[in-house]
């Protein structure tokens, strides 16, 4: 997929002024050389350009699982999931060999784990998900290519998609309490202080991205641990239907950007 | 999996990833010692006594690029070297100016891109290894560049008044070059910009020479 015009007339005003270029000696081997350079830097050039709009797609994709998650209450809308995943895929299968640091790939560590979490209320291995990253390739293969194309998340950028899930499982931990669900946000609590002291163990031997990334975690573990202490301490005396209202003027009182999904 | 064993195997490739930076980075260094010998042998050519040992100094240089051939030897992945990049950036850029600049001390020819790869002892295409890539060697023609242009203005203190006729053909064809490339607004683009002062310099230099009737009128020869 690339911008056909926009490329046509950078092209054609290169060659235009090619031609207008007095110094330009055509049986030069210098210019030659610098011709064969300018095709090499073009390709590669596209290449990156493509390789961006993907990540941004990757992205893109990613956060509308998030916010879809967060939306499902029922198991009825599984495959809404299933589709938007699928489109994840799709995107992903762009990627091809990739050379350089991807963007979205934080983005959709943070979706696939978010939607492991909710199915299987564990952490999704960096093996499982690199295992899912395998893609059989079915127009014409390129002279080097494999049909099989894999792609792998490292271990860093697992790691930072990991420390942004914690944040979206604040949200599902307040936003489960609102639709009445009292023993998601135990079991949250739990799973994201395992989480915390992970990245403790990891400290800042890490990608440095992930000291900012921490503390924000802390901040949404603290979250998720008073969200917990108010419901054991007040649950019973609140009725159900009010324990939201509790819990978004709490939220609001702490943080006033985080609010109630 | 539970999530502590998660976080304890993540840990050993970070470790794992501390070590190789580790590694890398005492290449580097090394390289960039390289580096530093073979630019002092080439720089004196600027001295007045300069050029009539250029054949020394070449080879001079060789043994030494050798050298650095061993250092990037064996170690290198595809995976290695993509992911820490950066850390080779500058050294790689300097090696291939120093390369161009050697190679055109010999021959007043610019050098290929195959040419330094051979010298360096690494690849030019990325799936063999090791590799060159093209805005490194870019890179380095435009240091060489630089270089030229200091070189020209020493000639003429030398009295050496044909070789910055030379060095001004060249660099011309060189700028007419890059005026092909189609460049992004990256650090190549930056130092591309500069290359216009350097031209600006070998000019006045020509024009000094002209004005005074010094410069010879053949093109070839000289040196």
């Amino acid at each position: 997929v690339c911008i056909v015009s926009g490329e046509g007339w950078s092209r054609r005003n290169v060659e235009a002024a090619q031609e207008h270029d007095v110094h330009a000696n055509p049986s030069s081997p210098i210019v030659a050389a610098f011709k064969v350079f300018q095709q090499e830097l073009d390709t590669k050039h596209d290449k990156y350009e493509r390789l961006v709009k993907i990540s941004r797609d990757v992205t893109i994709e990613s956060k509308r699982t998030i916010f879809l998650l967060h939306r499902v209450t029922n198991r009825c809308n599984q495959l809404l999931i299933q589709l938007n995943y699928l489109n994840l895929f799709n995107v992903l299968c762009g990627f091809m060999m990739v050379v350089f640091r991807a963007l979205g790939i934080q983005e959709y560590v943070e979706a696939v784990s978010f939607l492991h979490y909710i199915r299987h209320r564990s952490l999704i291995s960096l093996e499982e998900i690199n295992a899912r990253l395998v893609f059989m390739r079915t127009e014409n293969a390129p002279p080097l290519g494999a049909h099989v194309l894999t792609f792998q998340v490292t271990p860093a950028d697992y790691l930072l998609g990991v420390a942004d899930l914690t944040g979206e499982l604040m949200r599902l931990c307040i936003g489960s309490v609102g639709n009445g669900d009292i023993d998601t946000p135990f079991q949250l609590s739990q799973f994201l202080r395992q989480i915390h002291d992970g990245f403790s163990y990891i400290g800042n031997t890490g990608p440095y991205e992930v000291s900012k990334k921490l503390h924000t975690l802390r901040q949404s573990l603290g979250k998720v641990e008073d969200a917990c202490y108010t419901l054991r301490v007040r649950g019973s005396e609140i009725p159900k239907h009010m324990l939201a209202d509790v819990f978004s003027s709490r939220t609001t009182h702490m943080d006033t950007e985080e609010g109630v999904v | 999996m539970s999530v502590t064993e998660m976080f304890s195997y993540i840990q050993g490739f970070l470790s794992a990833d501390q070590d190789v930076r580790e590694d890398i980075r005492k290449v580097v260094q090394n390289l960039e010692q390289t580096a530093r010998e073979i630019l002092t042998v080439l720089q004196s050519v600027h001295q007045p006594s300069g050029f009539k040992e250029k054949g020394q100094l070449c080879s001079l240089a060789g043994k030494h690029f050798t050298a650095s051939v061993e250092c990037t030897g064996g170690e290198e992945s595809f995976e290695i070297e993509s992911e820490f990049h950066e850390h080779w950036r500058f050294v790689l850029q300097r090696l291939a100016f120093l390369a161009a600049f050697a190679v055109y001390l010999e021959s007043e020819n610019l050098v290929t891109r195959e040419e330094v790869a051979q010298i360096l002892g690494i690849e030019v295409v990325r799936e063999k290894g090791f590799h060159l890539d093209i805005e490194d060697f870019l890179a380095g023609v435009l240091i060489m560049a630089s270089e030229l242009s200091r070189l020209a203005v020493n000639s003429v203190t030398a009295g050496d008044y044909s070789r910055p006729l030379r060095i001004s053909n060249f660099i011309n064809e060189l700028d007419s070059g890059f005026r092909l490339l189609n460049l992004k607004n990256d650090p190549l683009r930056k130092r591309y910009d500069g290359l216009k002062y350097d031209v600006k310099k070998i000019e006045e230099v020509v024009y000094d020479l002209s004005i005074r009737g010094l410069a010879k009128e053949s093109e070839s020869g000289g040196n």
